[in-house]
């Protein structure tokens, strides 16, 4: 008799893969989806629904689907990479220095003298200068 | 912590037109406050993300921190204490 190859085990796999890989490199880039990835979060849930329906389909009738075992790794893999995920959501990237050294609102910004993309020294003092004012972003230096 | 020139990779490749300043020895970073120790891939001090908005007189009027990488100020808070000077 012919066994179906089970092709929601790898559809859903499939789906955990888009769902883990996918937030750098363009969920991130929108603060509606970057500050909490609740997109990601859907596409895990939805990945993990289609593998779970395909290794019940293995398990109940194995007689026509294949995939108890490739099944059963894939949805345990699956589940280690929605933990690698959350780990690094909720907990890496929160590993961070206390802010408590921060300058505060009414304390004077100290003055600076940096070089710009063409390595021309570029002052504070310079910046401010016929400004209203002027916004400082230090970000990590890479990302 | 980019040099110069990785900065202007970036700079070019997002269009950005504003001054993008390298802090190499992280001097500023630490008179800010804002010092994360060997934070960087290679164990290099770089910053923890932070931004300060100073008025025309040198004060420091709005200081955003985060205690999460991923989230950073909107834009739109930004502009909200700008629109404050």
């Amino acid at each position: 008799m012919h066994r179906n190859r089970n092709i929601l085990i790898w559809v859903g796999f499939a789906i955990v893969l888009v769902a883990l890989v996918s937030y750098i490199p363009f969920f991130a880039v929108f603060p509606v989806t970057r500050d909490i990835p609740w997109a990601n979060y859907i596409l895990f849930l939805a990945g993990g629904a289609v593998l779970a329906v395909g290794v019940r389909r293995a398990f109940r009738d194995s007689a026509h689907y294949r995939g108890k075992i490739s099944g059963s790794i894939l949805a345990v893999v699956s589940a280690l990479l929605l933990a690698l995920f959350v780990v690094f959501v909720a907990y890496f990237t929160k590993q961070i220095p206390s802010a408590g050294n921060a300058l505060s609102v009414g304390q004077k910004a100290p003055a600076f003298v940096l070089p710009d993309t063409a390595g021309k020294p570029v002052s504070s003092a310079d910046l401010l200068k016929n400004h209203r004012g002027l916004v400082l972003i230090f970000y990590r230096g890479y990302w | 912590m980019d040099s110069p020139a990785e900065s202007q990779k970036l700079c070019q490749s997002r269009g950005y037109t504003f001054p993008l300043l390298s802090d190499a020895n992280a001097d500023t970073i630490r008179k800010y406050g804002v010092l994360h120790p060997k934070g960087g891939t290679a164990g290099q001090d770089i910053a923890r993300p932070a931004e300060f908005l100073v008025d025309a007189n040198g004060t420091i009027r709005w200081v955003n921190l985060t205690d999460d990488i991923r989230v950073r100020a909107r834009p739109e808070a930004a502009l909200t204490a700008i629109d404050r000077l």
